[in-house]
């Protein structure tokens, strides 16, 4: 495909659908949801076959009021919208009236306060229509780079724009693919982390599940900047709709000359494969990733080397996550300037979060980097239910931390957190409130890095074993306060002794309760208690005596 | 074990539809082992499990030890080398979900329906699993019942719905 012909389908996709006067954007996170269809036979029955046109896109925002219908051009909103519905929505076109008893009014607000880049027009693409992601301008920044750019070019733009990698650890993107680049070898491969491991975290998730052709054009980007000629989607296998949808995705690009031989007529050769996990938190750490692509046991090896010297079969690899791919293609079109005018002074862009646990409203957001804890949980994700009061929110998974109450209005980005013992992550948040024990989620989490240990290094697969034993010991109530000083002193031998990101971060949960919650450790300790009322201390006591 | 009645089941594995998919998986990556993981993968959904047998022709298929192919199928969570019940009960134990009651969902689960965690049933009518997170944590507490998310249940309506299914089959 030209970059001529891409412009001309583009164009003829967007007049077809100015054809229709009206257009229904229907949202259902639910596969077995039958409503699009039951609209399209209602406008079959009603013959308005050429004004109403139906579509189905796989995010709008509010996944708990589902199913949602957006009704174009009017902007309206209508939430939980059954079968019995469907007649008051097509008298409400005629006569132009709006429904009141199904208005959607809570998520014109959510996005108000939002600012989309990795999500934006995923509420009007329909994630198994490559059209779609077309007709909203899907790979034109991949075809102006390969006919207008160098890939020296790519790369200052990418450097430029400051963003940093969004699977955690934030590491400039820029930096990477220039090793990259820059690494010798004959072949050179691209790789997307889509391991998403972390309990509590799905944003890689819903991005491939809702608009997979962005994370595509963002890996072909990196292999013309980087010189490369193969990628890999290294993606979960508990994650089988998005699995389908990207496969059906690489067949569509594949069709239309975006993946492939010589693809724009010029000399650039990309193809992109998946390789599907099997159940290992371990491999989304990048060298284990790699052996499990490979075939292997997904055991982490030391670096240095790095990937980006020696990665898949010894040669130079770039490994981003997914999410740092969904932001390659925004930051070409529009260019570093204006993505570096969102967010901080160093953290640039935005970060999609998802929210989750005791929050009104779990699911995803999107916002600039640098606004307040606080707006997150409270605006966006409506506060805690029940009248219950705000206890702490969980970053980062089982490398992050634990963040209480009077840290809310800390700004969230990449070295505010960190400085508050937690990390971004890939951007999981487990709200908790006074029903939740901090000495148990610490003992969750431990339990999680335990069983998820590769077994390959002695302070890991021992220390998080020692650690659980530990915790174990005072949820039950028969902890002693050298109990904590014994986990201290193993936090440190693992943080600094073990072989890769699991056994380093694994102390971390630990340490940021131990931090702010140090009198929940206290109460079990001394006064066998737990003020949450989770722990079984008193069955246990009782049982004791 | 006569090599010859070795020699007649393997071609009577051949012969099995359900092995075409992993012939084809392993053509797919060149009968080469870099494609281990994939091979195991088409195995366990055609079968339902992995088994030694397969494990062994696979080896042979790829060219490399069973040891090698024995490391990898038990290293990741995801195959299994049990045959899983006629129905199979995911409760999903990420921390969205084990915050809204997870554990005791599992408890409950496995009391009402005598089932271990991680194992199946003695009647084989049900293998209760449990999962790290299926990423459904706007749902919590989810779980996977034969493929199918059920989402923000209390305990009594899991196990009522629960009974539902297996009084079916």
């Amino acid at each position: 495909m030209t970059p001529e012909e891409l412009h001309d389908l583009c164009t003829q996709e967007q007049e077809a659908a100015e054809q229709y006067p009206h257009h229904l954007y229907v949202c259902s996170s639910d596969p077995k949801s039958i409503l699009a269809k039951d609209l399209r036979q209602e406008i079959k029955k009603r013959d308005k076959e050429k004004t109403i046109c139906v579509h189905e896109v796989g995010f709008m925002g509010l996944g708990a009021e589902e199913p949602i219908v957006r009704v174009e051009p009017q902007q309206v909103y209508y939430q939980r919208v059954g079968a019995e519905d469907i007649d008051a929505l097509f008298d409400s076109l005629d006569s132009g009236k709006s429904i009141e008893r199904l208005a959607c009014e809570t998520l014109p607000e959510l996005l108000k306060h939002q600012r989309l880049v990795v999500l934006d027009k995923n509420d009007r693409i329909n994630p198994n229509r490559i059209e779609d992601y077309i007709a909203c301008g899907g790979y034109q920044a991949l075809m102006r780079a390969l006919t207008e750019q160098s890939p020296a070019q790519v790369l200052e733009e990418i450097t430029q724009s400051g963003l940093r990698g969004r699977g955690g650890a934030g590491f400039p993107t820029g930096l990477k693919w220039n090793l990259v680049a820059k690494a010798q070898g004959e072949k050179k491969y691209v790789v997307c982390n889509a391991d998403e491991g972390d309990p509590g975290a799905f944003m890689d998730r819903m991005i491939l599940e809702c608009n997979p052709h962005r994370v595509l054009e963002g890996m072909l980007l990196a292999g013309y900047a980087v010189g490369a000629s193969q990628g890999y989607i290294y993606i979960r296998a508990e994650y089988p709709l998005a699995i389908k949808r990207l496969r059906l995705a690489i067949k569509q690009a594949q069709r239309l000359g975006l993946l492939g031989h010589r693809i724009g007529e010029v000399g650039f050769d990309f193809n992109i494969e998946l390789r599907l996990g099997a159940g290992a938190f371990v491999c989304g750490e990048e060298t284990a990733l790699l052996g499990s692509i490979a075939g292997r046991r997904g055991t982490p090896r030391p670096r240095p080397p790095y990937p980006a010297e020696r990665g898949l079969w010894n040669a130079p690899t770039l490994i981003n996550n997914v999410e740092t791919f969904a932001n390659i293609a925004p930051i070409m079109k529009h260019g570093s300037a204006w993505f570096a005018n969102i967010g901080t002074e160093k953290s640039k862009g935005t970060k999609v979060f998802a929210l989750a646990g005791r929050v009104t409203y779990t699911g995803l957001v999107e916002v600039p980097m640098g606004v307040p804890l606080r707006d997150i949980i409270f605006k966006l994700g409506g506060g805690i239910p029940n009248h219950c009061e705000f206890k702490a929110v969980q970053t980062g998974g089982p490398s992050g931390g634990c963040i209480p109450a009077e840290h809310l209005d800390i700004s969230v980005d990449y070295d505010s957190l960190a400085q508050v013992g937690s990390i971004m992550g890939s951007g999981g948040m487990i709200i908790m409130d006074e029903t939740s024990c901090m000495v148990d989620v610490a003992k969750f989490f431990m339990a999680f890095c335990c069983e998820e240990s590769c077994g390959k290094c002695i302070p890991c697969r021992v220390g998080t074993s020692q650690m659980y034993h530990i915790l174990q010991r005072i949820t039950n109530g028969q902890g002693t306060l050298y109990d904590l000083e014994l986990l201290e002193e193993l936090c440190d031998v693992m943080q600094n002794t073990s072989l890769c990101g699991l056994g380093q971060t694994a102390p971390n949960p630990l340490l940021s309760t131990l931090r702010f919650f140090r009198h929940e450790y206290l109460a079990h300790i001394l006064d066998k208690q737990c003020p949450a009322k989770v722990c079984k201390i008193h069955k246990v006591m009782e049982a004791v005596s | 074990m006569s090599a010859k009645t070795d020699v007649m089941e393997a071609s009577e594995q051949k012969a099995d539809p359900r092995w075409r998919s992993v012939e084809k998986t392993m053509r797919q990556h060149g009968y080469h082992a870099n494609g281990l993981i994939e091979t195991l993968h088409a195995v366990q959904e055609a079968y339902g499990c992995l088994d030694e047998e397969a494990l062994r022709r696979i080896a042979a298929e790829l060219r490399v030890a069973l040891s090698h192919v024995y490391g990898v199928a038990t290293f990741y969570n995801y195959f299994t080398m049990a045959p899983p019940g006629r129905h199979t009960c995911v409760v999903c134990m990420g921390t969205a979900c084990y915050i809204k009651g997870a554990g005791e969902i599992m408890e409950r689960i496995s009391k009402e329906f005598n089932v271990a965690p991680e194992e199946t049933s003695d009647d084989g009518n049900l293998s209760l699993l449990s999962a790290r997170c299926i990423g459904c944590c706007g749902q919590a507490p989810a779980l996977v019942v034969d493929g199918e998310i059920w989402g923000g249940l209390s305990a009594d309506e899991v196990i009522e719905r629960l009974r539902r299914v297996l009084n079916d089959a």
